[in-house]
């Protein structure tokens, strides 16, 4: 379990970023964060990731007091932050340092193929489009098998087709190991198609505005959930608009 | 499970060998360019030669190239130019290694600890700011006429670009890389050798070339303060003999030896660079 309690954070130029956040995401639940640019989606997760900590309130990962980077929590960037020196693969096993070669190996063999990149293994980043990047990240991301993902709109560089593809592998990989993922997005589809539950953000300082429940459209019985999900976009589109 | 794909089949694997190959000025172009570059020098040179042969002039302070040739062809018969070229470079290695090393620890020693920047930066940039040949005269005080000072005054060339460059490298490491590393939770240690050390190298790259560069600038004010052998003895005797072919001949040697010191420099470091994107076609 993955809980807020009061969080609140204003960065030291004095910006309040957020204000009393309080959320528990269950474990293996699919929670998406939308809201407009600069309501603190972002810093949300850089505080749940542990890079940076809370002027106010907790984080708790399973009851342990977040205050930094923790191996059960992992994090893709709103950029790929790639490392320029490292090809494609070792990016990806970037974070296997201390694991055997040989498993390394084979995780990050199975990490790229699952973002098909098995061929792109062993170029430069510098080499690679926007969409390929980011998803090097993701495979970095998912290679170590952490109990928490936070995603930092992951797919937004990405086309609608390869956008659709990785949304069925994200939910593939959940499927396997069911970590919690906090996903932050723009895309009231992208919400309403992976998540089981959405928040929407307010700016200035960063709130939650409402917490909308999306579990009846997922796991994936697209004809059955049709009209559930057409509804609930059209109340997160009302809220989001409600939003100022 | 499904795989994603359109867009990466659509993408031939023939497009991934040999990036760097590629990004290199295409051949004919680059051709062209050192015919240009090389095309006013050589009909000076060529004039010159001419000018001087047909009488026009007599070529006695500046003689012309077939005489500043037949110079150094003669202090290499001779074996002369090695004994003075192999002085010349000792020198510029043991000041190169001692600046360059120097500079490194330095550099790295204030780009990482803020007490070490506010406790010797300001001092090291006040010292930078003297123009380093005016030390000559206390060196030759302290450390004598010898070997020491030359080499002391050379490594202080070195030293302050380096300094410089590697301080300044580690202060602009992308925070974002560093928190890379930080979510993966390396040590200290290890985020110093896996995300700092390869982020500084081409910035540390680049300032070893310009103390390389330095070095020698520097070795010629070192000889010329007074040798026995080396380059800059052979500037000093060819003026006070009245030898300006010696000079020139010295001068050339002096420009092939720095040119083949930097490129030895480039060709060595440049498989750790590889990964850069860079468009740089020339050396
Ligand atoms: N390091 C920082 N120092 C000062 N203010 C910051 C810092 N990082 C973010 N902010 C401010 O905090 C607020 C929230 O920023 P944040 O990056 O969390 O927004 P976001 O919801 O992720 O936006 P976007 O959708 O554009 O990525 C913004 O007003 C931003 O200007
Ligand atoms: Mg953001």
């Amino acid at each position: 379990m993955l809980t807020f309690q009061d969080v609140a954070k204003t960065y030291a130029d004095g910006t309040r970023a957020l204000a009393g956040i309080t959320l528990s995401v269950a474990p293996g639940e699919i929670v998406a964060l939308i809201g407009g640019s600069g309501c603190g989606k972002t810093t949300v997760l850089r505080l749940a990731a542990g890079l940076d900590r809370p002027s106010a309130g907790v984080i708790r990962l399973d009851g342990e007091t977040i205050a930094e980077p923790h191996p059960g929590i992992g994090l893709v960037f709103q950029e790929a932050r790639l490392l320029p020196w490292l090809t494609v693969a070792e990016n990806v096993g970037f974070g296997l340092h201390h694991r055997p070669a040989a498993e390394r190996r084979a995780r990050v063999a199975r990490a790229l193929a699952s973002v098909n990149l098995a061929e792109q293994a062993g170029r430069w980043p510098r080499d690679l489009s926007g969409g390929q990047q980011q998803r090097v990240a993701i495979a970095r991301a998912f290679v170590a098998d952490p109990r928490v993902l936070l995603l930092d709109e992951p797919f937004s560089a990405l086309d609608a087709v390869t956008r659709a593809d990785l949304h069925r592998h994200l939910l593939a990989l959940w499927a396997q190991a069911r970590p919690t993922i906090l996903l932050v997005t723009h895309d009231v589809a992208e919400a309403v198609a992976l998540a089981d539950r959405a928040i929407v953000m307010r700016p200035r300082p960063g709130r939650i505005d409402a917490a909308l429940t999306i579990t009846p459209t997922r796991p994936s019985d697209p004809e059955a959930g049709l009209a559930a999900r057409s509804a609930l976009r059209a109340r997160l589109e009302a809220s989001l608009r409600a939003a100022p | 499970m499904a795989l994603l794909g359109l867009n990466e089949t659509a993408r031939p694997a023939v497009e991934s060998p040999s990036p760097s190959g590629a990004r290199r000025g295409s051949g004919p172009g680059r051709i062209r360019r050192l015919v240009l570059g090389l095309l006013l020098p050589l009909v000076l040179a060529l004039g010159w030669e001419w000018a001087v042969r047909a009488g026009l002039a007599s070529g006695r302070l500046l003689p012309p190239p077939g005489r500043i040739l037949a110079a150094l062809a003669g202090l290499a018969a001779s074996g002369d130019l090695w004994v003075h070229v192999q002085a010349t470079l000792l020198r510029v290695a043991a000041g190169f290694a001692l600046g360059a090393s120097l500079g490194i620890g330095a550099g790295a020693l204030t780009g990482i600890l803020p007490l070490a920047r506010h406790l010797l930066d300001p001092g090291l940039q006040a010292l930078r700011a003297v123009p380093s040949l005016a030390w000559v005269p206390l060196f030759i005080l302290w450390l004598g006429i010898l070997e020491t000072p030359k080499v002391v005054l050379i490594a202080v060339g070195v030293f302050f670009p380096v300094y410089v460059g590697v301080s300044g490298a580690i202060a602009s490491v992308d925070r974002k890389l560093v928190e890379v590393g930080r979510i993966f939770r390396l040590s200290k240690p290890a985020l110093a050798r896996r995300i700092l050390l390869p982020a500084i190298l081409p910035a540390t790259l680049v300032a070893l070339r310009t103390g390389l560069g330095l070095g020698f600038l520097f070795v010629v004010a070192a000889e010329l303060m007074g040798a026995s052998e080396g380059l800059g003895y052979l500037l000093v005797e060819g003026q006070q003999f009245g030898k300006p072919d010696q000079i020139l001949a010295a001068i050339i040697a002096f420009a092939l030896l720095g040119k083949a010191a930097d490129t030895l420099l480039v060709v060595l470091t440049q498989p750790l660079l590889r990964w850069q994107d860079v468009a740089r076609d020339v050396l």
